[in-house]
């Protein structure tokens, strides 16, 4: 037999189409109309109060600015920190009575420690091209009358001695020997450098939760303004038949045009302090092998910018009408 | 078209306002809803607009129980009828077209249908050619004529008028009536709250008379 599911057939009331013609092309216009409707007026309301409209965007446009501009420093500074790579690296600078011939025998003993990876020795000469080369202070060497550089020895650990005590312990040992004058490792600066940006990546990020929050209760209370001044517009509309998205879309888009042109704002604003501070810090990376650009947003960044922006504005003036369009009843 | 059946209204402040109402109105029907202040005309006309909901009773509008309205249908019962108010309820920072296609509007017709309809709307009312002008520059009676074309635009099959001749002059109040039998003739429902007895009493149409939320003529 077969089993019939019997649901109560529930009656929908007539007046649930939308609009009198009622198929999907009437429906699809309809919709559009509607939305262009929203759009319109809200941007055309925004340039009728050309005034309070600019204040508010800028107040926004310097929060985002604020933000953006902290991380694109960041995204600056990381560059910088990115181009060193962390190593354990020691170097040991030799006395000066140390001969070429006695610094080789020490290099290879170095070598039999089952701990090292790698040894490379530098020789005074090779010291000192490598310094005329990159230093730029080529000429100042030529003048000297004596080579004032040591042997260097470069001791890589293997990676095995990742942690801090055993390297400790090493560089203890070569601290003691006869040869070495001063021992040190090298790129202990680099592993505090990239431990300061993760500061600075965490505080980015905290910065920017906080002054979103700051764009999102903004944008809300200019929405919230406007509801307010707009009030006796919102009850007749609701009284000759306007839905709820009705009423809130042309909010909505308010919240849209003001988030997206804070974002543009901010956008300017940054990229206008950038050009300013191009100029000396390409100068001092020049200085610096040239091993810093200076980076401006790029197209995937502006259109986060501005898209985190519209939603911020979006978010903010719905908060608004959830909580405060209920309160609003026809009399 | 519109049926009261025992239909009762409390507020828990002010105690019954209504009390087993019943009456029905046919479609393209023409009546007059009277009483003292406070008798319960308002809140008669709230419950068609389903502004209030009653507490015991129901009403049907076009066949339709509007106690069971859900919350987002209740835009859609509105678009059925045209509400006129006594203070005109027009938007003065728009053009008196932009009044009047404030419904079409909401109903999201296009640019030309809504230019259409509103110029039909207006020269049914008589303000052709005003569409331009902004509320605060017409009389009374011209302003209430923009409430009577918004309400009208949309063809609704009810019209309801709360003292839509209350602020209005003796002559005026009888060109507003004479445009509400306009729109009965051609087949609106219209249900008028009014106290101006000898207005009424000219016009040869049904009277529900309202005391103390009871409805005592009929």
């Amino acid at each position: 037999m077969k089993h019939v599911n019997k649901k109560p057939v529930k009656q929908e009331p007539r007046w649930q189409t939308k609009i009198s013609g009622g198929n999907f092309v009437d429906k699809f216009h309809a919709y559009r109309n509607l939305h262009a409707h929203a759009l319109f007026s809200s941007l055309g309301r925004l340039v009728a109060s050309r005034f309070s409209s600019a204040m508010t965007i800028v107040v926004l446009a310097i929060a985002i600015s604020l933000a953006s501009g902290f991380y694109i420093l960041v995204a600056n500074l990381q560059q910088l920190a990115g181009n060193l790579e962390a190593s354990n690296q020691i170097s040991l600078f030799l006395k000066d009575e140390i001969s070429e011939a006695k610094a080789n025998k020490f290099a290879a003993s170095i070598r039999q420690n089952p701990d090292i990876q790698e040894v490379k020795l530098i020789t005074k000469e090779q010291a000192l091209a490598e310094f005329q080369s990159h230093s730029g202070f080529g000429e100042a060497v030529k003048a000297l009358e004596k080579n004032p550089l040591p042997i260097v020895i470069q001791v890589l650990p293997k990676n095995a001695l990742e942690n801090e005590q055993a390297l400790e312990v090493l560089l203890d040992d070569f601290k003691r020997s006869a040869e070495v004058d001063f021992a040190q490792m090298d790129m202990q600066w680099v592993k505090r450098l990239q431990s300061i940006m993760e500061v600075a990546r965490r505080g980015v990020i905290l910065l920017s939760l906080l002054l979103g929050a700051g764009v999102l209760f903004i944008t809300a209370n200019t929405i919230r303004l406007e509801l307010h001044n707009r009030r006796d517009e919102v009850v007749i509309a609701k009284l000759v038949g306007a839905t709820n998205g009705f009423i809130h879309r042309p909010f909505l888009y308010s919240g849209f045009w003001i988030g997206f042109f804070s974002g543009v704002t901010a956008w300017f604003i940054v990229t206008t302090i950038m050009l300013i501070l191009k100029q000396p810090v390409e100068k001092l990376s020049r200085l610096y092998d040239d091993a810093f650009h200076v980076l401006f947003f790029g197209f995937t960044e502006t259109l986060a910018l501005l898209f985190i922006s519209s939603v911020l504005g979006v978010v903010g003036s719905w908060i608004v009408l959830h909580f405060q369009l209920r309160q609003l009843k026809p009399e | 078209m519109l049926k009261f059946d025992n239909v009762s209204m409390r507020y828990p402040e002010a105690g019954d306002v209504l009390r087993n109402v019943s009456f029905h109105l046919q479609r393209g029907e023409m009546a007059f809803l009277t009483g003292h202040s406070g008798a319960g005309k308002s809140t008669l006309l709230k419950l068609i607009a389903v502004i209030e909901r009653c507490s015991r009773g129901q009403v049907l509008l076009d066949g339709e129980n509007l106690n069971l309205a859900k919350d987002r249908q209740v835009p859609f019962i509105r678009r059925k009828v045209g509400l006129i108010f006594q203070d005109y309820k027009l938007l003065q920072d728009r053009t008196v077209f932009d009044n009047v296609a404030l419904p079409l509007v909401i109903a999201g017709y296009g640019h030309h249908e809504v230019s259409r309809r509103v110029r039909a709307s207006l020269d049914k009312v008589g303000l052709l050619g005003k569409e331009k002008k902004y509320p605060a520059v017409l009389s009374g009676g011209e302003q209430q004529r923009v409430g009577i074309a918004r309400a009208v635009v949309n063809k609704p099959p009810m019209i309801l008028a709360d003292e839509p001749t209350g602020n209005l002059d003796p002559e005026l109040s009888a060109e507003i009536m004479h445009l509400f039998e306009q729109f009965q003739q051609v087949g609106v429902t219209i249900l008028i709250a009014s106290h101006d007895i000898s207005l009424i009493a000219q016009m040869n149409h049904r009277i529900l008379k309202l005391d103390h939320g009871q409805l005592v003529a009929s």
